[in-house]
């Protein structure tokens, strides 16, 4: 019983721990005050602000709009590889595997600045594209090991017994490979997508003058302190997460118990 | 016969509300081999659990020699378990297995050797000391586990359906390498199983379990033979159990025919189960039988032939070493002492209704 | 067979592009001067005093910050282990939805909870115990290591801790181990490619972050990945820049070999 309590309260610990500054960035998207050092009394006034700032809107756009397009294209090519690197011989996987784990091992600061030694050297613009292009490579390896251990819990003689039953390879994929990793393949474009939005290090290093993302818009903002309308959009943006975790977790839990129930 | 070595008395358990052991009550006597024997869900692992410590009953007790263990946590205790799955520590060599337990125990460099090189023999595995678990072949691993356990010379092996995860032909000669283990170990085995053929090859004493309750305790022989009810009946071997009606001891009307039968104390017009084994079912030319009936099927099983024959609306099993093709007409006949009388339950319920000894 | 190993050409190629040459020019550029020509003198710099500093600063804050997520995580996965709960929903809630609340707020947000008039003092003054100073002090920096990356290294032991055969332990116990035996000599072997994994995952970027000493630890304190990156937003010596780069990257590849021989499966990593 005492045992059951300390692990409870150890557990509760850890998450105020872990929820304080997000509780405490949720209070100040209230607080009347500008300064986050006194609180002013309670305001929507920052809701309102925000849709009228068209700096943090921008940043926004720009955020969400290279978190889609990086996990999106890094989940075709991560997919795709993943199937060939399933049909490589060990030595070669290995090789391939070790390759692909590199940005996710590596200090972002050194994937960054050697991102940004290679857009020097190859004479590109710095701006969305090379964003784009350097989100996609650290978003790749997330949704390759993601989908992997579905692809290796794959029989492999569903897809020969498609196309036994006369499938064209790519049809026998759609059909009888692709549902099967398809969770895979959905929880790394997730994956992919939060790492994606939460970058700033990468980012930092391969952004242009005029381009900006909400976490490099928030850095430059330190210094003169943040505007109270990020507090804002961040709560709403965590809101609107929780939320959709809530109703998605909501929907299959039956689904979940009835599968339990079977074994 | 030996003494009584462990006692489990009014034993109970539920998980989650459900009732997994209701009121059981078992004793196990020294240098037996005993056998709980059930489908899966009727609480022979969960009996296991409670002898090896790693479930408390929710009332009840454990008596082990005399003296209440059921609060004593495993690592006290007087047994080893040999688990499902083997559970062998895969972080360690062969030999660093085997001698975890001993270990534990701070017994000596030089007996710890001996004691895996004995048991190492013992399970016909010499040299494997210094092999990892995960390079061993199921049945290898399976010896190992045997092995890890008897080193530390237990009173008792608990074995938790140790061949589940074995082949057909592993299994079997695992079946005859663990009778041997026990006679030379000199040791009492409780041993869980779901196959009625393993339980019947190696046990001294059989216990069937159905629901939390058990419904027979027996040796093998008397198990197969006499069944006590249909559950038992059904689920040792194959059987005919047929609704039938009592008319006075030692006369029993079968699907309207009147076979003599050896029972009696059962009442007068009673409604009973019988039970008949399908080697015991007779066939002959029509003239012969008390009943006649059609072969519906016809299959060749290597010793005997099996059999369908539709009498009086009823499919009856037939082995036999006579063959007889489908559509032949065929007389039935049942030797008194191989028909085996049950009593009806008297609901649905009560066929789980304990039956103690 | 052929075909499907083609599939994986664009990929192929893509990680040539944007890992491997990645890589090699901030090989180029550490081991040569501005006119091209090699030279050593971008990673003898790391011996400068002010850079040798900043290392030992880093190096320590980081080893600090490791030791307490892994004894913070550990107990922790072995609760969550033990109470059964949905796998999937513990791993959102501890791992993915924070991260939503972008990373900069985050830690920016200790600032205002540990402040002198502050969120945190405010609680301690009113419960009259004495005010905690730890803003702007390297304190605060391992507060900020541990609070990002704890998640890292919770993840990777919870996910070898379940993988444990519940009756492995059970064995133990039933050959005789008491609980503590039976942790040091099973459950702590078992797990240590996710505790191995654990710490690369929160050593190296706790050992190589700028931000999180820019944010919590005022502009005095320089860690070495504050010197590599105003080397190159800043000074605009990437020579430099990347000769300290690669010494930091010999550190990632010690930590990685050391993880490789104790994780030869990749059975602790974090997904």
């Amino acid at each position: 019983m005492i045992k059951n309590t300390v692990k409870k309260l150890y557990i509760i610990l850890i998450f105020v721990f872990l929820y304080a500054p997000i509780v405490t960035l949720i209070v100040l998207s209230f607080n009347a005050s500008r300064t986050r050092a006194k609180w002013g009394g309670l305001t929507l006034k920052w809701y309102g602000a925000l849709f009228q700032n068209d700096e943090i809107l921008q940043a926004l756009f720009n955020t969400l709009f290279i978190a889609f397009t990086a996990s999106a294209i890094a989940t075709v090519i991560g997919t795709i590889a993943c199937i060939s690197i399933m049909n490589l011989k060990k030595r070669a996987r290995t090789v391939v595997i070790g390759i692909t784990n590199i940005p996710m091992l590596n200090a972002d600061i050194v994937t960054g600045i050697s991102f940004m030694l290679l857009f020097i050297s190859m004479g590109l613009r710095f701006g969305m594209e090379t964003i784009l292009l350097s989100h996609i490579t650290f978003c790749i390896p997330y949704v390759i090991l993601s989908v992997m251990p579905r692809m290796k819990q794959l029989n492999p003689h569903t897809y020969e017994a498609a196309l036994d039953l006369g499938a064209g390879p790519i049809c026998g994929f759609f059909k009888v490979v692709f549902p099967d990793i398809l969770p895979g393949v959905l929880s790394g474009f997730l994956m992919a997508f939060t790492m994606s939005l939460d970058d700033f290090i990468i980012t930092h290093f391969t952004k242009g003058a005029g381009v900006d993302t909400l976490s490099t818009k928030i850095y430059t903002e330190v210094k003169k302190g943040i505007k109270p309308e990020m507090y804002a959009l961040s709560t709403i943006i965590f809101v609107t997460v929780l939320v959709l975790l809530l109703l998605v977790n909501k929907a299959p839990s039956e689904n979940k118990k009835m599968k339990k129930n079977t074994f | 016969m030996n003494k009584i070595l462990i006692d489990l008395k009014n034993i109970s358990k539920s998980f989650d509300g459900q009732m997994v052991l209701d009121d059981l009550n078992l004793y196990i006597r020294e240098n037996e081999f005993l056998t709980l024997l059930g489908p899966s869900g009727c609480g022979k692992t969960t009996t296991l659990r409670i002898l090896g410590g790693f479930e408390s009953p929710d009332t009840g007790s454990v008596i082990f020699d005399g003296s209440d263990i059921t609060k004593l946590p495993p690592n006290k205790r007087q047994l080893n378990t040999v688990f499902q799955k083997y559970a062998l520590f895969t972080h360690m060599t062969i030999a660093e297995n085997i001698a975890f337990g001993l270990k534990i125990k701070n017994k000596s460099k030089t007996y710890i050797n001996d004691k895996i090189k004995y048991a190492l023999k013992l399970v016909n595995l010499e040299g494997f000391e210094n092999r990892m678990p995960d390079s061993l072949s199921g049945g290898q691993q399976q010896r190992i586990a045997i092995a890890r356990a008897i080193v530390n010379e237990p009173k008792v092996l608990l074995l938790d359906e140790p061949l589940g995860a074995l082949d057909l032909k592993l299994r079997q000669d695992m079946q005859y390498e663990l009778i041997r283990l026990k006679n030379e170990l000199g040791i009492t085995f409780i041993y869980v199983t779901h196959d009625q053929e393993e339980a019947l090859t190696m046990s001294d004493t059989i216990v069937v379990m159905n629901q939390g309750y058990i419904q027979q305790i027996g040796t093998p022989e008397k198990i197969y033979n006499e069944p006590e009810n249909a559950f038992v009946a059904d689920f040792i071997g194959d059987s005919n159990i047929i609704s039938s009606t009592m008319i006075e001891d030692k006369l029993v009307e079968i699907l309207g025919t009147r076979f003599p039968c050896v029972d009696t104390g059962f009442g007068c017009n009673k409604p009973v189960d019988v039970v008949i084994r399908p080697e015991d079912v007779i066939l002959s030319s029509p003239a012969k039988g008390k009943m006649t009936g059609t072969v519906t099927h016809l299959i060749f099983k290597g010793v005997h032939y099996e059999m369908e024959v539709t009498a009086a609306g009823y499919e009856w099993l037939v082995h036999s070493t006579g063959m007889f093709p489908v559509g032949t007409e065929v007389g039935i006949d049942v030797d008194p002492f191989n028909i085996q009388i049950m009593n009806k339950p008297a609901s649905e319920d009560e066929e789980a209704v304990g039956v103690n000894e | 067979m052929n075909k499907k190993k083609l599939l994986g050409t664009p990929y192929f190629i893509w990680s040539v592009v944007f890992i491997i040459i990645p890589l090699c020019m901030v090989f180029y550029y550490g081991f040569t001067d501005k006119s091209g020509a090699f030279t050593l003198e971008n990673i003898i710099a790391i011996s400068t005093p002010e850079h040798v500093k900043a290392l030992y600063l880093a190096l320590g804050l980081s080893l600090i910050s490791t030791l307490i997520c892994l004894v913070l995580a550990y107990p922790l996965a072995m609760i969550l282990c033990g109470l059964n709960v949905n796998q999937h929903s513990f791993i959102v809630l501890i791992f993915i939805l924070p991260m939503w609340m972008n990373f900069l707020l985050r830690t920016l947000a200790w600032q205002t909870l540990l402040e002198k008039t502050g969120v945190i003092n405010n609680i301690l003054s009113f419960l009259h115990l004495p005010a905690l100073t730890i803003i702007n002090t390297p304190y605060a920096i391992v507060l900020g290591m541990v609070y990002n990356f704890l998640p890292f290294m919770v993840l990777p032991i919870y996910n070898s801790l379940v993988k444990i055969d519940p009756n492995v332990i059970n064995a133990a116990r039933d050959l005789g181990a008491n609980g503590l035996q039976v942790f040091a000599k099973v459950t702590l072997p078992l797990t240590l490619p996710g505790i191995i994994s654990g710490i690369t995952m929160v050593f190296i970027p706790a050992l190589t972050t700028f931000v999180i000493s820019k944010l919590l630890g005022g502009s005095k304190i320089l860690l070495i990945g504050n010197v590599v990156e105003e080397e190159f937003t800043q000074a605009g010596n990437w020579h430099l820049g990347s000769g300290l780069s690669i010494v930091l990257m010999l550190f990632i590849i010690v930590n990685m070999v050391i993880s490789s021989i104790f994780d030869k499966d990749g059975e602790g990593s974090v997904l």
